[in-house]
């Protein structure tokens, strides 16, 4: 099995790339490496377009037996490229939305229906050159077929207070043949709308990409940035960004554990974690400002301090976790009508989730215990110890557990920083470089790995931005999760997953 | 389970008392509002939630109004799962185009007397979403607002004293008529 680092050996290097490598190869070697990752070598970390002033397409890729990662880029003067969702179907959405973005045509793809542009926006490849607005057509949904088999139809508003999209079922009585999601509804142009903008409206369009990630979102954006500037982000910065990033995987994971249990109708754990949920949001209020620490990570560190105030009011926050969540844990262990629910539900089998690189809670829950924040040049968390929960079962209950896992380790690192944490300046200056440069990042934020990769020009403005959420190989997966389950457990598979909606469609 | 039961027993509650509504919601009601409409509005209002492309930190705190520490349906207010069973339409997001027919079927199929707020600064004018080939750029572009709630997202108590203000008793009303007329 060849290492990625003899791939790159294949392609020349881009020289102004930070974070990791990037290499510019020939359409055989791009092939080649669409082939690989279809046989289970490397996993996918991204596939974007640009179709600016530059025609390419661009292949994340990760390497988890020698861990790295590294970026391969093909030029396709001719606005084509070979497909690499012929070889890999977890490319496969990536390469309809790039298709629909930029204009670029992915020769082979064997799935050609649209994904984000329904027919509705006033132009056709808003990322390439616009063309005329795509018809609006109905949507094929793909077909099942047997006796007695109906389809329910739910969507794109849901019945709660719930992002939108469309779910449609075929069912064989209660037991569910085949789901297949349609996506796309809330998608802005988030993409677009970076494109020309300076660092700091750029920054704030990422922080409001996906609101439950809103850290994260802003990590990713601001990492890539400074990995393009080769900026340092000071020390204090840096362990406040580690700060905010596990409030954010607290604050989520309390609430999932809660709203999982409420959708097997144990709405005592729900009110319980909802409260502890609450009082996570009001410490990040009092320590920073805000109450899901939106605009608090900025290109070159933070934009808020934390006072005594705010760091008593963090440590008072750890204490009254620690002294009511083990109770609830014990509930939820000790419950056997809910346990029933969860367990055995949902199944996701560790090969699927392997070969869909499916991060967070939903891979590590199927055996796969990648973590972004241990990624070798990832120094963010350098110096601070915590633990990556793995188990084998991929049911719904195991996906209960990992959070529940994390939520213990996100305590243990909060109370690291505030016990050292350094002093020092906030953020460190931004300058343009005076030439274009790139950059890539890889930033863990609750639901799993999120990447984001931009080039900035010469005066530091954004070129080019690619945001991809760790749902777009969540999503596919809750497709073969709920495969064989009643439709009456969908909303309990749904909420073990809690993909982002928003994250997906950008 | 018990010992969390009887604890929830003895433990004074976490729910806190209610903010009064803004006088800045109740005039835009009072303008909003015909008077008819007004007296038909009981104490208690069925809100039907449709998210019309947020990026869900709204959504998550209006999820936060159900926790105890808010209670939202102390005041008669309740979420309901259909607009078939609202009386108000609370919606997020900038209104993306692919979301706008979903929005405006979710409209025709609220029954009359209805009332829509706008809540968050996308669900505004289209936020930092505004002039995007993608978004309609406000709820109000597409159909009639009677309230809006600023804010990015806007925190619990502030999406709570605008639906305060939907139920505020008439004689405050009246009062802020008198106000500002």
């Amino acid at each position: 099995m060849p290492a990625l680092i003899d791939l790159l050996l294949e392609g020349r290097r881009v020289a102004a790339h930070g974070g990791w490598p990037r290499v510019r190869v020939e359409p055989a070697i791009w092939r080649f490496a669409a082939e690989q990752l279809g046989t289970g070598h490397w996993t996918l970390l991204g596939l974007w377009g640009e179709a600016g002033e530059r025609l390419a397409v661009h292949l994340a890729l990760l390497d988890e037996t020698q861990p790295g990662a590294a970026v391969v880029s093909l030029d396709c003067p001719d606005g084509r490229f070979p497909s690499v969702g012929q070889y890999h179907a977890p490319a496969l959405r990536l390469e309809r939305a790039l298709h629909e973005l930029t204009g670029l045509e992915p020769e082979g793809l064997p799935d050609r229906r649209p994904w984000l542009d329904h027919g509705r926006w006033d132009r056709r490849f808003p990322l390439g050159a616009p063309g005329p607005a795509r018809e609006e057509a109905p949507y094929a949904f793909l077909q099942a077929e047997g006796e007695q088999l109906h389809q329910i139809a739910v969507g794109p508003v849901h019945a709660g207070i719930i992002e939108p999209g469309q779910f449609r079922f075929t069912a064989a009585g209660e037991t569910v043949v085949r789901l297949e999601e349609r996506l796309g509804y809330v998608h802005r142009g988030v993409e677009s709308l970076m494109a020309g903008t300076d660092l700091a409206r750029a920054a704030q369009l990422a922080g409001r990409v996906s609101g439950d990630s809103t850290v994260a979102c802003a990590l990713a954006f601001a990492q890539a940035a400074e990995a393009a500037l080769g900026l340092e982000v000071p020390p204090r910065a840096r362990r406040l960004r580690v700060l905010m990033a596990e409030l954010e995987r607290l604050a989520n994971h309390l609430g999932d554990i809660g709203a999982v249990c409420n959708d097997a109708a144990f709405a005592l754990l729900h009110s319980h974690c909802g409260v502890l949920r609450e009082r996570v949001l009001r410490a990040a209020d009092g320590a920073f400002g805000h109450r899901l620490l939106r605009d608090r990570i900025v290109p070159g560190g933070v934009a808020a301090d934390l006072g005594a105030d705010g760091r008593a009011a963090l440590a008072a926050l750890v204490a009254e976790v620690r002294r009511r969540f083990p109770r609830l844990v014990t509930l939820f262990d000790e419950t056997p009508s809910l346990r029933d629910r969860t367990v055995g539900t949902g199944i996701v089998a560790p090969a699927l989730a392997r070969r869909f690189g499916a991060g967070g809670f939903v891979g590590r829950a199927s055996g796969r215990g990648f973590d972004a924040r241990r990624l070798p040049g990832q120094t963010l968390y350098e110096g601070l110890a915590f633990e990556v929960p793995v188990l084998e079962t991929g049911d719904v209950d195991a996906r209960v557990w990992i959070r529940i896992r994390e939520v213990e380790q996100s305590l243990a690192l909060i109370e690291q920083i505030l016990a050292a944490l350094p002093d020092g300046p906030l953020a460190a200056r931004i300058e343009p470089a005076g030439e274009a440069r790139e950059g890539v990042s890889l930033v863990e934020g609750f639901r799993g790995d999120l990447l984001a990769w931009l080039r900035l020009d010469a005066e530091g403005r954004v070129v080019r931005c690619h945001l991809r959420d760790p749902s777009w190989f969540q999503w596919p997966l809750l497709e073969a999760a709920i495969e064989g389950n009643i439709v009456a457990d969908f909303p309990l598979c749904n909420k073990s997953f809690n993909c982002s909606y928003a994250g997906h469609d950008l | 389970m018990r010992k969390l039961l009887f604890e929830s027993l003895i433990r004074l509650p976490l729910t806190e008392p209610p903010p009064a509504p803004e006088q800045r919601e109740l005039d835009a009601l009072a303008a909003a509002l015909g008077e008819r409409a007004r007296r038909r509005l009981g104490r208690s209002l069925a809100i039907r939630e449709v998210d019309a492309g947020s990026c869900n930190g709204c959504e998550l705190e209006i999820h936060a109004l159900n926790n105890a520490f808010y209670d939202l349906e102390r005041y008669g207010l309740r979420f309901v799962a259909s607009p078939r069973h609202a009386d108000v339409l609370l919606v997020t997001g900038p209104v993306t185009k692919n979301m706008r027919e979903a929005l405006e079927r979710t409209w025709q199929a609220t029954p009359d007397p209805k009332w829509l707020v706008a809540a968050g600064d996308c669900a505004v004018d289209g936020g930092c979403f505004a002039g995007s080939y993608a978004v309609e750029g406000g709820v109000a572009a597409v159909l009639p607002v009677d309230l809006t709630i600023p804010g990015c997202p806007p925190r619990p108590v502030e999406i709570l004293r605008g639906l305060l203000a939907l139920v505020a008793p008439l004689p405050a009303r009246e009062a802020t008529r008198g106000a500002t007329s």
